[in-house]
């Protein structure tokens, strides 16, 4: 256990400091009051192909109050830098885990629309709206 | 001065602890780093499949109901205070592990007791929603809800939704069995005889996870 003394001395040098924990918090909280808004009340206003654009307002925001909560929270950015990017490096494969999976999904798409024009035609049927509460589809049934 | 002799110090040398935290907490990120992925792995695959459909219900919609007020013309006002909720505890637990470095009992066990609550309070908001999302009539295999433009939805939406919130409702609650147990060995005086509250830092760190993870959903299932 001689690491665990270490390191609780190590701690002990810093003090506690709860004012910054307050201020991420209020960060936090203005950073999802900013996406509730947006989503809420300035989104629904403009037509749907115009979302895209909202949505990377929302990755930017929510990447903001993931760096909060991990640096802040967490505490990282206040550990040694060793400890910092053994986290942080292999967190970066996440930026490829997401652009290529989310560009095949893309793809598929529309190499489906291409060459299946019945799925294409399918997808494009308006449903009539139903009674809300009554279930439009029936259990197990799929697309 | 100091300063830069810390900047000199070979970590890797041998002879000290290159990560400069305690083996059990550097083992809790390297899980954390695991789960992330478990969770990435979930939140992408839905994503590929968002990306591969022409269309996809609109969470505005889907979403909109608050307990006891029935449709509000507010959506998304329930889950919001879900997420504060979350945040609020998220608070208590630093709150708790300031305490523990200030070897200050009373305050460790009043914080945790704080965030137990908050994961109990965020638990029962996520069985009211899936309660009335059941009754609505969403349910694994089955979606009533529409695309936003009126066509005909598949049941990926509330499949990856129930699944996903699930599998976070998941570790809210074992978070909440660990913080519960955290309590009862800090009021036995279990960390007082150690010497230090490093376990509290560790479940802590868990919690925070759990709120790290819930920003995610939240942007993907209610924003997008």
């Amino acid at each position: 256990m001689e690491n665990a003394h270490s390191a609780t001395s190590h701690n002990e040098e810093h003090s506690f400091d709860t004012k910054a924990i307050w201020r991420t918090f209020w960060v936090l909280l203005a950073i999802t009051c900013v996406e509730l808004t947006v989503g809420m009340f300035i989104a629904p206003r403009y037509p749907h192909h115009i979302k895209i654009w909202f949505n990377v307002l929302y990755i930017f925001l929510t990447a903001a109050k993931a760096f909060y909560i991990i640096a802040e929270f967490m505490h990282l950015r206040h550990e040694i830098k060793n400890l910092i990017m053994t986290i942080a490096v292999p967190a970066l494969l996440f930026l490829w885990f997401l652009g290529a999976f989310l560009w095949d999904g893309n793809s598929y798409k529309n190499l489906r629309n291409n060459y299946d024009r019945n799925h294409l035609e399918q997808s494009k049927q308006k449903v009539e709206e139903k009674e809300p509460g009554k279930p439009a589809q029936k259990p197990g049934a799929l697309d | 001065m100091a300063q830069a002799m810390q900047a000199e110090k070979k970590w890797w040398s041998g002879g000290k602890s290159p990560f400069n935290v305690e083996y059990g907490k550097l083992m809790m990120w390297y899980f954390l780093m695991s789960d992330a992925f478990t969770f990435g792995a979930f939140l992408i695959s839905y994503g590929t499949i968002r990306f591969s459909s022409n269309a996809w219900p609109d969470p505005n919609h889907v979403f909109a109901s608050f307990p006891g007020l029935g449709s509000t013309h507010l959506p998304l006002v329930f889950v919001s205070l879900m997420t504060f909720i979350l945040i609020m505890s998220s608070v208590t637990m630093v709150l708790a592990v300031g305490a523990g470095h200030a070897k200050d009992k009373k305050k460790v066990m009043f914080y945790m007791f704080l965030t137990i609550l908050g994961g109990i309070a965020f638990l029962s908001c996520q069985a009211w929603e899936w309660t009335h999302l059941h009754e609505e009539g969403a349910w694994w295999g089955r979606n009533p809800f529409l695309n936003y433009d009126g066509t005909q939805s598949s049941t990926n939406f509330t499949n990856f939704f129930f699944t996903i919130t699930g599998f976070h409702g998941f570790h809210v609650f074992s978070g909440v069995i660990i913080n519960i147990i955290m309590l009862i060995m800090t009021w036995k005086d279990v960390f007082e005889k150690k010497g230090h509250y490093l376990m509290i830092e560790k479940a802590g760190l868990y919690w925070h996870f759990v709120d790290l993870v819930w920003v995610f959903v939240f942007t993907c299932f209610y924003l997008f």
